[in-house]
This record gives C-alpha cells, sequence and structure tokens, in this order.
C-alpha cells in the first residue's frame, strides 16, 4: 500500500512502487484530466505538481512520492487566474495537452509573477501541442500575470 | 480530401462504402458537467440535430468530430443563429452513427476535408430555422394570434401584446405540429451570431479535467491492451513465445491477432511491461530492406521523364527548349506522422449481439462497418460513441479503420471490455503517414523575364488508391489528392505541364492536414520564387502580375504584403519570404520574417497571414486555425521527417520526432478579408504556405535555396559557407 495525498485528499494504493505515477492517477484515482502523450518526459501532457514543482507524471514512480502533496488539473480551482486567462484567450483546441500546459503555467507563476517571454520560453518549451496554440498561450500567461497583480 | 467536395454524392454511393443504417440512440455526452444531468420530461424534437427539453435546454446533436477545430462551437452558431435560442442552455453531443449525419457530399459519416462549415451551413440553418417556426406557431396556436404578429428571441416567443412563453414551456405543444416542407432563412445581412466571435463551448471542460477522450473512456472490469506489431510494413509474426510476459503481475492473457500480438492486462504498465517481454520472431515480408536513400534514388531517377498527365496547356516541353532562359530544380518532402497529442486507442465492449465503441474518431460510418465485420454483427448492431479527439489531423479518418478493427480483434479474444492504447512510439511507427514525395520542374523565361514555361513532375505512392474510394477519386489513374494544388497553378503560364508517377510501397499512407497541398505549395511556391528571383523581380510583384485573373489570390497576397510592410527595411539579418495559396475553397497568403545564425538555424519570427474564406462563422475560430495550421506545418519545415533503414522506421518519439515548441514559435498576425464568396475551409489551408514562406524567407536571407523539407541546418550551414 502506497499512502498518495492528491488534491488534498488521501488515498492508499495497492501497486507496485515502480509504476509511474501518471497511471496511478489515471487508473486508480479515475482522475483522467492528466493526459498520456509520450511516457518518456517529452511532451509535458502528464504534468502534475509535486510539493509544488511541476513534475513529469510519466516518468515519476508512485514509490517517489509516497506522502508528497500532489496536485493534478483538477485540483486547480476554476476561479485560478490561469484558467481564467485561458478561457479569456480562447487557448484550447482539441484540448488535449491543456492540462499538462496549465500545470506547468501555474508553477511558472509561482515562481514568476510577472514572467518574461524569455521565462515563458523556458518553463513552457517542455510542453508540445500539437494544435500550435502557443501564441495564445504566452498571451495568457501575460494575461494571468497581470490579473494577479491587480488581485 | 479537398476534392472529394466536387464530387457528386451519386458517385460515393457507387463507391459502396456506404453501407446499412442506424437508430438514434445511445447518444454520448463528451462533457462531463452535462452527462449527469437528467434529460427533461418532455422535448420536442424536429429534426436529428435538435432537441428542446421542457427544462429550456437545447441539445444539439453534431455530426461532426471535434479535434480542436472549433466545430462544437462554430456548428451550434449556425443552429442558433436561425433558432433564437438562449446560448447559455445549449449542450452539446456527439452524434451516433446513422445516414441523417452523414456527410451532405460524402455519402458517409465523416469530419474531413476542411468541409464541416461548408457542407453544413444550408442544412443546420434550416433545422434551426425549423425549430423556431414550429415553436412560434404553437405559440401563437396558444394564444390564438397570428403567428406574424410574434416573434422568437433567445429561447423565448414574443407576441407584439406583450404575451411571452420559453421554449422549454412550448415543447410539448410544439412536438404535436407537423414539420414544415420550407422555411425561411434569415437574411445574412440580419445575423447577430453567425460571423461575431464567441466563445468556444467545449473551452471550460477543457481546462478542468472533465472533457473525455478516447483514452479517457471508463467502463467497470475494462481492461487495457497493448498491441506488439510489426517492425517492417508488410511483415508478420512468424513464432511467438509469450511465457515472460504471461508472468507480469496484472497481465491477463495474451493473445495473436491479425496486427500482431496482444498483451491484454489490468492496466497499461502491466501490458507495457509484458509487452517488452514478449519473444516474437518476426517476418519482414518485401519491405525488410526499405532505406530512404534508395528511396529518394529511385524516385529521383522516375521524376527524370514525364508521367501520366494531369495538366497540360500549349507546348511546355518545347517552350522550356526555346526560352532565353531556363531553371530547373527537385525537391522532396519526406515521410511525415500526423502524431497527435492523444495517441491512437479505441475503447470496445464487445457482447454476442451488441457492441459498443468509444474512440475518437473522424470517420464513423466506415469505422462502425469495419467493426461490424469483425465483431460478426450488423452494423446497426454496432453502437460508435464519438469522443473528443485529442488531435486528429486526418489520422482518426483511415479508410482501413486500423486501430479499430485491431480493438474488436483483441476484444473478441478478451471477452471482456478492453481498451487499446497505442503508446507514442506505436503511433509514430505505425504507418499511415504523409507519402514521401519527388519533384522536378522546369521553367522557362523570355529575355523580358516573362514566365513563358513551366513542367512539373511529381513522384510519390496515391492514398486512395486500393481503398473503397478509388473508383471516384482516382481519375485516368491519376489520384487528384497526389497533384492538388500543382494541377491548378493559378499563374498565368501559357505553356504548363504538370504529371504524375504513382508509386506502390507497402508503407501505408493516408491524407495528412491538407493533404496533396502540405507538398505541392512548397514546391510550386519555392519554385515562382527562384523564377522570380531569376527573372530579376521582386517575388510579391513577379507572384502579383501573374494572378490578373485570380482576383482572390491577388487579394490576399496584396492584403498579407501591406500588413508586412512587404519592402520595408527590417533590423539586421531579418529578412522576408512570401507565399500564396489555395486549398479547400480559401485563400491564404503569408509572409515570414526569418533569420538564420552562422550554424544555418532558422529562427522564423513573426507571421502575418491573410485569409479570404468566403462568409465566416466565428472569426476567432479562424484567427485560431491559421495560428494552428502555421505552427504545425512550421514543425513540418523545420523538423519533421519519418525515414527508414532495413525497413523499420528510425523515428519513435519526439526527440527523434521533434515538434515546434514554444521557443520556436513565432507571433501571428491574422488578417481576415471581408467576403461575401460560399465559405471556404479552415482547418487546414493555413498549412501548405508556412514552408514555402519561409523557405523563401531564408532565400532572401543567405542566398541558399532549401529544396527540401525538413530544412536541413547542415546545407545551410555550407551554403552559407560558399555564398
Ligand atoms: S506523457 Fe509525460 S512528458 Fe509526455
Ligand atoms: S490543444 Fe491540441 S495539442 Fe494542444
Amino acid at each position: 500500500m502506497i499512502p498518495l495525498n492528491v488534491n488534498g485528499k488521501t488515498y492508499q494504493v495497492d501497486v507496485e512502487p515502480e509504476v509511474p505515477l501518471l497511471w496511478v492517477i489515471r487508473e486508480q484515482l479515475k482522475l483522467t484530466g492528466t493526459k498520456f502523450g509520450c511516457g518518456e518526459g517529452l511532451c509535458g501532457a502528464c504534468t502534475v505538481h509535486v510539493d509544488g514543482e511541476p513534475i513529469r507524471s510519466c516518468i515519476t514512480p508512485v514509490g517517489d512520492v509516497r506522502g508528497k502533496k500532489i496536485v493534478t488539473i483538477e485540483g486547480i480551482p476554476v476561479r485560478h487566474p490561469v484558467k481564467q486567462a485561458w478561457l479569456a484567450e480562447e487557448v484550447s483546441q482539441c484540448g488535449y495537452c491543456q492540462p499538462g500546459q496549465v500545470m506547468s503555467a501555474v508553477a511558472l507563476l509561482k515562481k514568476h509573477p510577472k514572467p518574461t517571454d524569455g521565462d515563458i520560453d523556458s518553463a513552457m518549451s517542455g510542453n508540445i501541442c500539437r494544435c500550435g496554440t502557443y501564441p495564445r498561450i504566452r498571451i495568457a500567461i501575460h494575461r494571468a500575470a497581470g490579473a494577479k497583480k491587480k488581485g | 480530401m479537398s476534392e472529394i467536395i466536387k464530387l457528386s454524392r451519386r458517385d460515393f454511393l457507387k463507391t459502396g462504402a456506404v453501407l446499412g443504417g442506424g437508430l438514434v440512440l445511445g447518444c454520448y455526452l463528451p462533457f462531463g458537467n452535462s452527462a449527469g444531468a437528467a434529460d427533461p420530461a418532455t422535448t420536442f424534437a424536429p429534426n436529428a440535430f435538435i432537441r428542446v427539453g421542457s427544462d429550456d435546454t437545447v441539445t444539439l446533436i453534431i455530426n461532426k468530430s471535434e479535434m480542436g477545430q472549433g466545430v462544437y462551437t462554430s456548428l451550434p452558431m449556425l443552429i442558433a443563429e436561425e433558432l433564437a435560442c438562449d446560448w447559455k442552455m445549449i449542450r452539446i453531443e456527439a452524434a451516433p452513427v446513422d445516414p441523417v449525419y452523414n456527410h451532405t457530399v460524402f455519402g458517409l459519416q465523416v469530419t474531413g476535408g476542411s468541409t464541416s462549415v461548408r457542407t453544413e451551413w444550408e442544412r443546420l440553418s434550416k433545422a434551426g430555422a425549423t425549430a423556431r417556426e414550429m415553436l412560434v406557431a404553437a405559440a401563437a396556436k396558444q394564444w390564438k394570434v397570428d403567428p406574424a404578429t410574434c416573434r422568437a428571441e433567445n429561447g423565448f416567443v414574443l407576441h407584439s401584446g406583450g404575451k411571452k412563453l420559453s421554449y422549454g414551456q412550448l415543447a410539448d405543444r410544439t412536438a404535436k405540429l407537423p414539420v414544415p416542407k420550407e422555411v425561411r432563412l434569415k437574411d445574412p445581412a440580419r445575423y447577430t451570431i453567425v460571423g461575431k466571435p464567441r466563445h468556444r463551448l467545449d473551452s471550460p471542460a477543457k481546462i478542468d479535467g472533465t472533457a473525455v477522450f478516447g483514452i479517457d473512456a471508463q467502463l467497470p472490469g475494462l481492461l487495457t491492451a497493448m498491441v506488439a506489431r510489426p517492425p517492417v510494413f508488410g511483415g508478420k509474426v512468424a513464432s511467438f513465445t509469450a511465457d515472460k510476459a504471461k508472468k507480469v503481475p496484472g497481465v491477463v492473457d495474451v493473445v495473436q491477432v491479425p496486427s500482431g500480438v496482444a498483451v491484454i492486462a489490468t492496466g497499461f504498465w502491466p501490458a507495457k511491461k509484458g509487452r517488452e517481454l514478449l519473444e516474437i520472431v518476426w517476418d519482414d515480408g518485401p519491405e525488410g530492406g526499405l532505406a530512404t536513400p534508395a528511396l529518394r534514388e529511385r524516385y529521383a531517377s522516375l521524376a527524370q521523364s514525364p508521367g501520366l498527365v494531369a495538366r497540360k496547356e500549349g507546348e511546355p516541353a518545347q517552350a522550356v527548349r526555346q526560352a532565353a532562359k531556363q531553371l530547373t530544380a527537385e525537391f522532396e518532402t519526406p515521410f511525415l506522422a500526423h502524431a497527435p497529442m492523444e495517441p491512437l486507442n479505441c475503447c470496445v465492449d464487445l457482447k454476442s449481439d451488441r457492441c459498443n465503441i468509444w474512440t475518437g474518431t473522424q470517420f464513423q460510418t466506415v469505422d462502425r462497418n469495419s467493426a461490424a465485420e469483425v465483431a460478426g454483427l450488423k452494423p446497426e448492431q454496432v453502437h460508435l460513441h464519438t469522443t473528443f479527439l485529442g488531435g486528429g489531423f486526418g489520422r482518426r479518418a483511415n479508410p482501413a479503420s486500423d486501430f479499430v478493427r485491431e480493438a474488436v480483434h483483441v476484444a473478441k479474444a478478451a471477452g471482456k471490455p478492453v481498451k487499446v492504447i497505442w503508446t507514442r512510439d506505436d503511433d509514430m511507427k505505425g504507418g499511415y503517414y504523409r507519402p514521401f514525395w519527388y519533384d522536378r520542374i522546369s521553367a522557362g523565361l523570355d529575355d523580358t523575364g516573362n514566365l513563358t514555361a513551366w513542367q512539373h513532375t511529381i513522384v510519390g505512392q496515391s492514398i486512395i488508391a486500393g481503398t473503397p474510394f478509388e473508383a471516384a477519386m482516382v481519375k485516368n489513374g491519376i489520384d487528384e489528392s497526389s497533384v492538388e494544388g500543382a494541377a491548378e497553378i493559378p499563374y498565368a503560364i501559357p505553356n504548363l505541364q504538370v504529371d504524375l508517377h504513382t508509386t506502390k510501397l507497402l508503407v501505408p499512407v493516408l491524407w495528412w492536414r491538407s493533404v496533396g497541398h502540405s507538398h505541392t505549395a512548397f514546391v510550386v511556391e519555392s519554385f515562382i520564387d527562384e523564377a522570380a528571383h531569376a527573372a530579376g523581380k521582386d517575388p510579391f510583384a513577379f507572384r502579383r502580375a501573374l494572378l490578373a485573373k485570380h482576383p482572390r489570390n491577388r487579394g490576399v497576397l496584396e492584403l498579407a504584403a501591406a500588413k508586412a510592410d512587404w519592402g520595408k527595411p527590417l533590423p539586421a539579418g531579418h529578412s522576408r519570404g512570401i507565399a500564396v495559396h489555395e486549398s479547400f475553397g480559401s485563400f491564404i497568403a503569408q509572409v515570414a520574417e526569418v533569420s538564420v545564425d552562422k550554424k544555418g538555424t532558422i529562427k522564423v519570427h513573426r507571421v502575418v497571414c491573410a485569409i479570404d474564406c468566403g462568409r465566416i462563422v466565428n472569426p476567432d475560430t479562424i484567427r485560431a486555425q491559421m495560428e494552428s495550421g502555421i505552427v504545425f506545418g512550421l514543425s513540418a519545415a523545420l523538423h519533421g521527417a519519418i525515414t527508414f533503414k532495413n525497413g523499420r522506421v528510425e523515428q519513435d518519439n519526439f526527440d527523434g520526432y521533434p515538434v515546434v515548441r514554444m521557443n520556436e514559435s513565432p507571433t501571428i498576425e491574422v488578417h481576415i478579408m471581408p467576403s461575401t464568396e460560399p465559405p471556404g475551409g479552415v482547418g487546414e489551408p493555413g498549412v501548405p504556405p508556412i514552408a514555402p514562406a519561409v523557405a523563401n524567407g531564408v532565400f532572401a536571407a543567405t542566398g541558399v535555396r532549401l529544396r527540401t523539407l525538413p530544412f536541413n541546418t547542415k546545407t545551410l550551414q555550407d551554403g552559407m559557407g560558399k555564398g
């Protein structure tokens, strides 16, 4: 049994410690907002937060995050400035990469409340979007940063 | 698929691709937030697309797959414009498979060819208007007044005397009225929804984790399967041992299916681990020696002589020979994987008399019928539930139904509900690529720099050959999709020939976002640029002069040039390239502002895009699709290539098959030309112009002409060294 703390809830999961966190979140906890895109840490679709840091859950063994604070896309409130900016800028297309994009953006803004374009490039280039929503993601992050400042 | 739209529906029926019927039931709600809502007690459903509930909800049943292009918003806008319903009360359901939802031109249920808005505009407008007229008639009858004194607005019918009833209140009574045969449509000048930007209905579900994609399908007791497929196309399993695989905890069974060996397990991880431990001896078949360099040589030698003629004007061969100046060039574009962000998957629950399938597909009728064939059921016993698609780009519209057929085979063997998941490696090595193309063009200029002759030979595989669509779409040996964008070159050239060598390989090929245009625009728009330079003329002015008879091409060319400040100074080291191309009924010009560093790395700073797509529904979707197409096309221009060695694909994930990321994404500006022309497509046409626009910009910056995709940094570095 592995104890997990996800979105403020505690779970005991019966899996091998080597199983990637992604599949435990999706299959055992049925939180399917976190996506599988490459399985090798190359696309960012599986991004979640572990103790506030964005990580690739597809290459993170569940045994490594025992008892740590995990947050998935379902744990970010709809009112969060990043989600609001995503809606306002109409970022999503197919939407498949977007949970990962949002998780990376939320983490970026925690570190850099007023990110430069360079900060955005380095924080967001690990997240692939095949629909090419990058220009809107960039604008939405700047918007969320502005909204944060005002709020 | 752009050319299909020109065919009559009868052509399609003749192909035999249309089979069987179905029932309107088992609708699938792709939105998490509405799936839990109970259906209202009474509903009024005047047609297959609209249900008005007594609780004032308006459920729109959408027959096109939502894969990012915005059809779950643009098609509802068309209905809502006529229906005059309350936008906030709209719910969306994915249509089940039924002939009433067939494509109005193709005659089967499919999303493709950038045709959704173009072909549904009239039908959905009428569907909305019919419902509105009936609601008005019901209210007028109830009030005993002349319907002409009533009007519909925002989910209510209002009487000039001040009476008011909501659509929900009228649903029951309206349901009993006859459906009118003729309805009057709104004058487009009075549109209040269509043509104005509107937020996507699916956006909230896509950032809260509730949007259901195929990979998210859940069923009690669902198993997960992964299939080991032959490493060479056309290969098969010679023998295999599964002893080690079966020992992996969680592996339930290992079975052979026509496409390979399936490991069935309790979840993704045991399935993957089990598959890694399979011991399979493969029979590679005839393509075991396939190698990209040899293929290139074979294609290049074919390109030296003309193939089957797709178009001929004047005497091109003679005109080239007699020209004052001649130029010839050869171009190469690689196999490409679609690499949608969501790898392929398909979930199947097969019972003796019924089969339920959940998957993200663009090709419902074909997939449903294929599944029925494999399951040994009648088509109407198969219920295909279309989920959201995590990208399609053509990969999820496969005449061979590869991922659906296979999943039904696995479900048959499993005897339990099972979801087949493809890993990224599987998806990338799994074929159905954009074909590898080789092109050779010769042109002639007279002594004042006029383009007098053009001879274009294309070499590559046919996408359509061997599919049920061959009879309708391959004419006199020419697959129209192989030459589209080249045969109808708009420039005024008196002597012109476009011809085609169709090659045969076991590498499966498929339409890849913008299909034939994905290579022809690169070739034509690069070579016309070469001709301009050879003539000593400005590439914009040269094109413009040759487009006198094509005002829409010329219009967007001028608009893009003006917005990009064509001809005006740029920061040091930056230069511009331009391209214009028509596809899927839309006209698009792009100007790319680029720079190249000493190592030959290309940076695209800014892209200005002008589009004339006729009458528009949602301008914001058009902008988004242009941005999307540009980034997608840029990935192919800068990075994308599937190559072969010993018959095996050499790429397996986003490291070997890189795509554009945030740090390479340019600033994009989109300008929409106001137009009253019939609507054009927007999902695909943003792709074709970007590669040539960038190549032409690189030439302007460096004097090096890039004729191979993806652009080779080494070629560029060497060329710059020489210059
Ligand atoms: S799925 Fe984890 S990085 Fe791609
Ligand atoms: S929105 Fe489709 S992959 Fe990003």
